[in-house]
C-alpha cells in the first residue's frame, strides 16, 4: 500500500514537470494559433544556455559566489530566448501568417532542426551541468505508518513548487496586467483583437517570450534533474499527451494533464508493465489520451471545436 | 523575382547531383593505409563517443610519427553517423572504396554492427568490434570478417557476475539472490541478457529484467520497481545520457551506490563527472584498460601529438576511460597490418583481406605491448581463426567522487560457458543465413 | 511553342480522360522511364545508386502513402513510420516463416498487415480532427515501437531484436547487385505510383478531396465519412506498408526498430510538404530534395569552407546539416506553401505560353 502511494506521489512529480513543458505549447497555441512543435528544443536551448553561461560567467567577470553566476546565467538566458523569440516572429511567423495549421506545424518543425543544430555549434555537445542547489537526497515520510517509509524526492517537490510559482505567476499576468489582458484577447479572436487596435505582432512576440522563459524555467528543473543534452528535447515527445489530454488551450488543463499523464504512465509502468515486459510508459500516455479524445474530442478543458460550414 | 529563385533553386539542384555522384579520387595513389572513423559527435551519445574518436585519431598520428607501419603511413577520415545506424551504413559505403579501400572498419555501433555484418563479407573489408557488437562473432569459423578483439558483452557480463559473487563471498552465496539489470533497450542492450540468464540458471538467482527505452531521460517508473522489489544488485547496460540519468535516479530513491555495477560503456568521466562525490562507490567492469593517465603511451601522445598542437581533442581528456578505448581500438587496427605486412610485404598497403589475415593471426605479446607504451594497460592477445576475440581479461574499478580507482583483480570471461553459447549462436546465424562453416584449410589461406 | 496542345484532338472518351492528355507529357514521361530503367542503371555509381537512387525511390514510394493520406483525404498522421515498421516486420515474418514464399507476395503481406494496423489506428480520425488527430497517431508510432522491440515473434524469436534478410531473388533473377536492387525498386514504385494516380483520379479519390476541403458539407451531401477516412488510411497505410518492406529488405539488408522511428515520420512529412501536400509528382520531388540534401550539403560544406581557408569539423558539418535543414524547410514554406510541384506546375504553365509573354 505504501508503494502505491509513494508510486502516486512519483507520478504527481512526473506530470509536474511534464506540464511545465507543455504549458510553453499552450501558451503560443492559445495566443498564435500555432502548435510550436520546437518546444523541445527550445527547453534545450535554454537550459544549454543556461547550463554555459553559469560556467563561462564566473570565469569571465572573476567571482565565485554560485547564487551570482546562476542568477546571471538565468538573466543571460532569458535574453537568448526573446531574442530567439523575436527572430522567430519576424522571420518564420510573419511571413506565415493565414497559412494552413499543417504549414505552420512544419515550420516549427523547421525551427526545431535549426535550433538544434544552433544551441549545439554555440554552446557544444557534452553533457553539462545545472546546479541550482537541488538537493539530491530522498525524504522518506510516515515511516511508522508504512514500512520503510514513503519516497518523496526532495528535488522534483522543489520543482512541483517552482512551477505552481510560475502558474501563479502568470496568472496573475494574464489576469490583472494589460498586455496579458491583450494576449488573451489575441488568443479569442484575431480579427476582433486587431479591429480594437491590438498590435498582433507584438503581441506574438511578447507570447512568444513568455513561452520561451517558461521553456528556460522547465530547462533548468530538467537539466538538474539529468544534465544538459542534446536527448533533453525528446521531453517534449513525453509532454505532447499531457497537452492533448489537457486540451491545447488550456493552462489549467495543461497542469491536470500532466498530473493525470504522470500518475497513468507511473501507475501504469510499475503494476503492467512487469506483465507486458517492460517499457510501456510511453505509449501508454499517448493511448491514455487517445482514449480521452474519443470520448472528448477538444481534451478535457479544451474549448470545443466549432465547424463552420 | 520568384523566378530566378527557382532558377538558382534548380541550378544548385543540379549542382548537388553532380557532387553526390562524383568520387573524389586521389590522382597520385600515395602509400597510404586509410582507415575511416565513423564517429558520433553530435547527437545522444556525443559525451561519450566524441573522446573515442579523439583517442582513435590520436594513436593514428603517433603511429605516423613513429614512422608510420615500416614506412605507410595512416590516413583517418571521419563520418558523422549520430549513433543512427542508416547514417552509419551510409558513411560506410561512402568511405570504403576512398583512398585505396578502407582497411578496416570499426563502427562504435551495434546497431551498424549487426546492419554492416551482412555487407563487409562482400566487400572484403574485416571488421572490429572490440567490445561490442555481436558477442557470437567471436567464432571466426562462422564470422570470417568480423572481430570482436579483447571483449564482447559476454564477457563484461561474466566478469560482472564473478564480481558480484566474490562480494558476496563466493558462487553458492548467489542462490536466492536478486539481481535487476537496467538495459537500453535495443540491440546494444538486449546482447548482455543471454549470459547473464545462463549464469542465472547455473547459480539460482533471480534476474529483473528492466528495459530502458532510448534515449533514457526520464527513469522513474523503472528506478521506483528497484525500490520496490529491493534486488541486491542493479546491473547497468546503458550508454550516453542513459547512464547518469541511471545514476541521478538511483540516487534519488536511495539505493545504495555500491551494489550498482555497469559495464564498460557505462563508466566513464562523462557519466560521472556531473554526478560527482553523490555516485561515490559506483563500479564498473573495464574491458582491460580504464583510465590510464600514467601509462607509457599516453605521455608519447602528449609530447610527441598534443605539445605539437596537433592533437584531436582538448588536451586534458587525453587518458580518459574512452579516450584509452580509442586508442587501444587504433592500435589493434594498426597491429593487424603490420602482422599482415609480415606476410604480405613489409612495408606495402596492406589490402582489406589481406589486413584480415592479419586480425586473424594477431599475437601481441607482453614485450610488443611495452614497445607501443602499454604495459600495465592491456594483457597478451592471441587471436586465431576459431578464435576472433583473442582474450577475455577484464577488472572493476570504482568511482569514489573525484576518480576511478581499480578495486578488483584481473577476472576472466569462463570460455567454459561462453563458447559453446557463441558457437550455438553462430550456428543459428549460419543456418539462418545458408553459409557454411569455413573449412580449417580456409584459415591457412 | 514546344508545349502546346495544338493539333492534338481527341475522339473518344478514353483518349480524353487519360492521365497525360497532351502528347508531349506522354512523351516526357516515357522518356524518364526509359532513362530510368536503362540509362540510370549504366551511368550511375554503386554508391550513387546505393545511398542515393535508392533510398529516393523507396521514400517516394512512402510518400506516395501519406500524400493519399495527408495530402488527399486531409487527415494529419505522423505514424507513418510505424506503419512501415509493421510492413518490414510482417513481410519479414512471412518471408522467413513460410519456406519457399516469393520475395513479391512477402512484401505485398507486409504491406496487407501494415492495412489492418492502419485501419485500426485511423478510427480516432473519425471522432479526432487536426493536430489532436496528428498528436493521436503517435499513439500507433510509439506503441509500434515498443511492440517490435518486446514482442519476440516478430523478430523470430532473435535474442537482439535485429533482424536481417538475404538471397533475395524473384522468379530465379537474383537481387544482389545495387542496379538490380534499383530496378527492383523502380518496378515497385512505377506500378505503384501509376495505381496511385488512378486511384486519386477515380471516385474514391473525389471523396477524399471532398472530405479533405470540408468535411462536413461532404457528409451533408451523402459521401460518408467513415468508408472515406478509413480507405484513405487503408490504401495510404498499404502503400507505405510496401515502401517499408522495401525500405528493410532491399536498402538495409538488416534493421531494428529504431530504423523506422518518429524521425522517420517526421522525415516522410517533410517530403509530402516540401513536395506538395495533393500531387503524386510532388512526392517524388520531396523525396529527391530530402535525400539529396544531406549528401550534398556533407560534400559541399568543407569545399565552401576551405574557400573561406576555414576547416570545418566534422561535428560541425553535422550541425550545419541540421540548421540549414531547418532554415531551408521554413524558407521552402514561406517561398512556396504548395511545395515543389506547385513550382513545377507553374513551370508547365509558362511554358505553354512560352516563347509569348502571355
Amino acid at each position: 500500500m505504501g508503494f502505491f502511494f509513494e508510486t502516486l506521489i512519483g507520478g504527481l512529480m512526473a506530470g509536474v514537470l511534464y506540464s511545465l513543458v507543455a504549458l510553453g505549447f499552450v501558451l503560443i497555441f492559445k495566443a498564435s494559433g500555432v502548435f510550436n512543435f520546437a518546444q523541445g528544443a527550445m527547453v534545450l536551448f535554454a537550459a544549454l544556455a543556461m547550463a554555459r553561461f553559469s560556467e563561462w560567467m564566473p570565469a569571465l567577470l572573476g567571482f565565485e559566489s554560485k547564487l551570482l553566476a546562476n542568477l546571471i546565467a538565468f538573466a543571460f538566458a532569458a535574453i537568448c530566448m526573446f531574442a530567439m523569440a523575436w527572430v522567430v516572429e519576424r522571420l518564420v511567423l510573419r511571413p506565415l501568417v493565414n497559412q494552413e495549421g499543417v504549414t505552420l506545424l512544419m515550420a516549427t518543425l523547421g525551427v526545431t532542426y535549426f535550433l538544434d543544430g544552433f544551441g549545439q555549434t554555440i554552446f557544444g555537445s557534452a553533457v553539462y551541468k545545472i546546479d541550482i542547489g537541488m538537493p539530491k537526497e530522498p525524504i522518506f515520510l510516515l515511516k511508522s505508518v508504512f514500512e520503510g517509509g514513503i519516497l518523496i524526492n526532495k528535488e522534483d517537490l522543489y520543482a512541483a513548487i517552482i512551477a505552481a510559482g510560475l502558474v501563479a505567476a502568470l496568472t496573475v499576468f494574464f489576469q490583472k496586467t494589460p498586455t496579458g489582458r491583450a494576449l488573451r484577447a489575441v488568443a479569442d479572436d484575431h480579427q476582433a483583437a486587431q479591429s480594437i487596435g491590438i498590435p498582433l505582432n507584438r503581441m506574438w512576440v511578447i507570447v512568444w517570450c513568455v513561452a520561451g522563459v517558461t521553456a528556460l524555467v522547465a530547462g533548468m528543473i530538467w537539466g538538474s534533474k539529468i544534465g544538459v543534452q542534446f536527448s533533453l528535447s525528446t521531453v517534449a515527445l513525453k509532454a505532447l499527451p499531457v497537452i492533448i489530454l489537457g486540451g491545447l488551450t488550456s493552462v489549467p488543463g495543461a497542469i491536470i494533464g500532466g498530473l493525470l499523464i504522470g500518475v497513468g504512465e507511473k501507475l501504469s509502468e510499475v503494476y503492467i508493465g512487469p506483465m507486458l515486459g517492460g517499457g510501456i510508459e510511453i505509449w501508454f500516455s499517448y493511448v491514455l489520451a487517445l482514449l480521452v479524445l474519443l470520448v472528448r474530442p477538444q481534451g478535457l478543458f479544451g474549448e470545443k471545436i466549432i465547424d463552420r460550414v | 523575382m520568384m523566378r530566378s529563385k527557382t532558377l538558382l533553386a534548380g541550378a544548385l539542384t543540379a549542382l548537388a547531383l553532380a557532387t553526390a555522384g562524383m568520387q573524389t579520387q586521389a590522382l597520385a595513389q600515395a602509400k597510404v593505409q586509410f582507415f575511416p572513423s565513423l564517429t558520433g559527435r553530435t547527437g545522444p551519445v556525443a559525451p561519450n563517443a566524441t573522446p573515442f574518436a579523439n583517442g582513435y585519431w590520436d594513436y593514428m598520428k603517433l603511429v605516423n610519427a613513429r614512422g608510420g607501419i615500416n614506412g605507410v603511413m595512416t590516413l583517418v577520415e571521419e563520418c558523422e553517423t549520430a549513433y543512427a545506424t542508416d547514417r552509419g551504413v551510409e558513411c560506410y559505403e561512402r568511405l570504403k572504396g576512398k583512398h585505396g579501400g578502407a582497411t578496416v572498419i570499426q563502427p562504435l555501433s551495434t546497431g551498424i554492427t549487426f546492419a554492416l555484418t551482412e555487407k563487409v563479407p562482400a566487400d572484403k573489408i574485416p571488421m572490429i568490434t572490440s567490445g561490442y557488437g555481436r558477442s557470437d562473432s567471436a567464432d571466426g569459423m562462422v564470422f570470417k570478417w568480423n572481430f570482436p578483439l579483447i571483449g564482447h558483452y559476454w564477457v563484461a557480463g561474466d566478469t560482472v557476475i564473478q564480481h558480484i559473487a566474490n562480494k558476496e563471498g563466493g558462487w553458492a552465496k548467489l542462490k536466492g539472490k536478486k539481481i535487476a539489470v537496467g538495459y537500453h533497450d535495443s540491440p546494444f542492450g538486449r546482447e548482455l541478457l543471454p549470459i547473464l540468464q545462463e549464469r542465472a540458471k547455473r547459480h539460482g538467482f533471480t534476474l529483473q529484467l528492466l528495459p530502458i527505452p532510448a534515449p533514457g531521460v526520464e527513469q522513474k517508473a523503472i528506478w521506483l520497481q528497484v525500490r520496490q522489489q529491493r534486488p541486491d544488485w542493479v546491473i547497468l547496460q546503458t550508454w550516453g545520457i542513459m547512464t547518469p540519468t541511471a545514476i541521478r535516479e538511483a540516487v534519488a530513491v536511495g539505493y545504495p551506490m555500491d551494489k550498482v555495477i555497469g559495464t564498460w560503456w557505462s563508466g566513464a568521466e562523462p557519466d560521472l563527472r556531473d554526478v560527482g562525490a553523490a555516485a561515490r562507490g559506483y563500479s564498473a567492469v573495464m574491458m582491460q584498460h580504464g583510465s590510464e593517465k600514467n601509462s607509457e603511451v599516453v605521455k608519447e601522445i602528449l609530447s610527441r601529438i598534443h605539445d605539437k598542437g596537433q592533437g584531436t581533442g582538448p588536451r586534458a581528456e587525453v587518458g580518459d576511460v574512452l579516450y584509452m578505448r580509442g586508442v587501444v581500438g587504433a592500435m589493434l587496427a594498426v597491429e593487424g597490418v603490420f602482422r599482415a605486412q609480415e606476410r604480405y610485404g613489409k612495408g606495402q598497403v596492406m589490402t582489406g583481406e589481406q589486413a584480415r589475415w592479419g586480425y586473424e593471426n594477431l599475437s601481441i605479446g607482453r614485450a610488443r605491448l611495452g614497445q607501443l607504451g602499454f604495459t600495465g594497460v592491456l594483457s597478451p592477445i592471441q587471436t586465431s581463426c576459431a578464435d576472433h576475440m583473442g582474450s577475455a581479461w577484464a577488472r572493476v574499478h570504482t568511482w569514489d567522487g573525484t576518480k576511478f580507482n581499480w578495486s578488483s583483480d584481473w577476472l576472466q570471461g569462463d570460455e567454459a560457458i561462453m563458447r559453446p553459447m557463441v558457437t550455438a549462436s553462430a550456428d543459428g546465424y549460419a543456418k539462418e543465413k545458408k553459409i557454411a562453416r569455413r573449412p580449417e584449410a580456409d584459415c591457412k589461406s | 511553342m514546344i508545349y502546346r496542345e495544338n493539333g492534338q484532338f481527341k475522339v473518344n472518351y478514353r483518349s480524353d480522360q487519360q492521365i497525360f492528355p497532351i502528347a508531349q507529357d506522354r512523351m516526357f514521361i516515357f522518356g524518364l522511364l526509359a532513362f530510368a530503367f536503362v540509362v540510370v542503371p549504366m551511368l550511375s555509381s554503386d554508391y550513387m545508386l546505393k545511398a542515393i537512387l535508392i533510398p529516393f525511390l523507396i521514400l517516394s514510394l512512402a510518400a506516395i502513402g501519406v500524400n493519399i493520406l495527408v495530402g488527399y483525404c486531409g487527415q494529419i498522421s505522423l505514424g507513418s513510420g510505424a506503419f512501415m515498421a509493421v510492413g518490414a516486420y510482417m513481410a519479414y515474418n512471412v518471408f522467413v516463416r513460410i519456406d519457399g514464399m516469393p520475395l513479391i507476395i512477402a512484401l505485398l503481406s507486409g504491406g496487407f498487415f501494415a492495412t489492418i494496423v492502419g485501419v485500426i489506428f485511423g478510427i480516432p480520425s473519425l471522432r479526432v480532427k487536426g493536430l489532436y488527430l496528428a498528436v493521436a497517431t503517435l499513439a500507433a508510432q510509439f506503441f509500434c515501437d515498443w511492440a517490435f522491440s518486446r514482442i519476440s515473434w516478430f523478430t523470430n524469436n532473435n535474442s537482439s531484436g535485429s533482424v536481417a534478410v538475404s538471397n533475395l531473388e524473384v522468379l530465379g533473377w537474383s537481387i544482389n547487385t545495387p542496379v538490380d536492387k534499383y530496378l527492383f525498386c523502380l518496378g515497385f514504385v512505377s506500378v505503384f505510383a501509376l495505381l496511385a494516380k488512378n486511384l486519386v483520379r477515380s471516385a474514391i479519390g473525389r471523396q477524399w478531396m471532398a472530405i479533405r476541403d470540408m468535411d462536413v458539407a461532404a457528409a451533408v451531401i451523402g459521401i460518408r465519412p467513415v468508408y472515406a477516412k478509413l480507405t484513405a488510411f487503408a490504401v495510404s497505410s498499404f502503400i507505405v506498408g510496401v515502401a517499408g518492406a522495401l525500405w528493410g529488405f532491399v536498402h538495409l539488408g538488416s534493421w531494428e526498430p529504431l530504423a523506422f522511428s518518429i524521425d522517420r515520420s517526421f522525415q516522410l512529412l517533410f517530403v509530402v510538404i516540401i513536395g506538395g501536400l495533393g500531387s503524386i509528382m510532388g512526392s517524388f520531388m520531396g523525396a529527391a530534395f530530402i535525400v539529396i540534401l544531406p549528401v550534398f550539403l556533407n560534400q559541399a560544406l568543407p569545399l565552401v569552407g576551405s574557400l573561406f581557408g576555414v576547416t570545418v569539423s566534422i561535428a560541425m558539418i553535422s550541425h550545419a546539416e541540421f540548421m540549414i535543414f531547418g532554415a531551408l524547410i521554413v524558407w521552402f514554406l514561406i517561398a512556396e506553401p504548395h511545395g515543389l510541384a506547385k513550382l513545377w506546375s507553374i513551370g508547365k504553365q509558362k511554358l505553354r505560353l512560352w516563347p509569348f509573354p502571355h
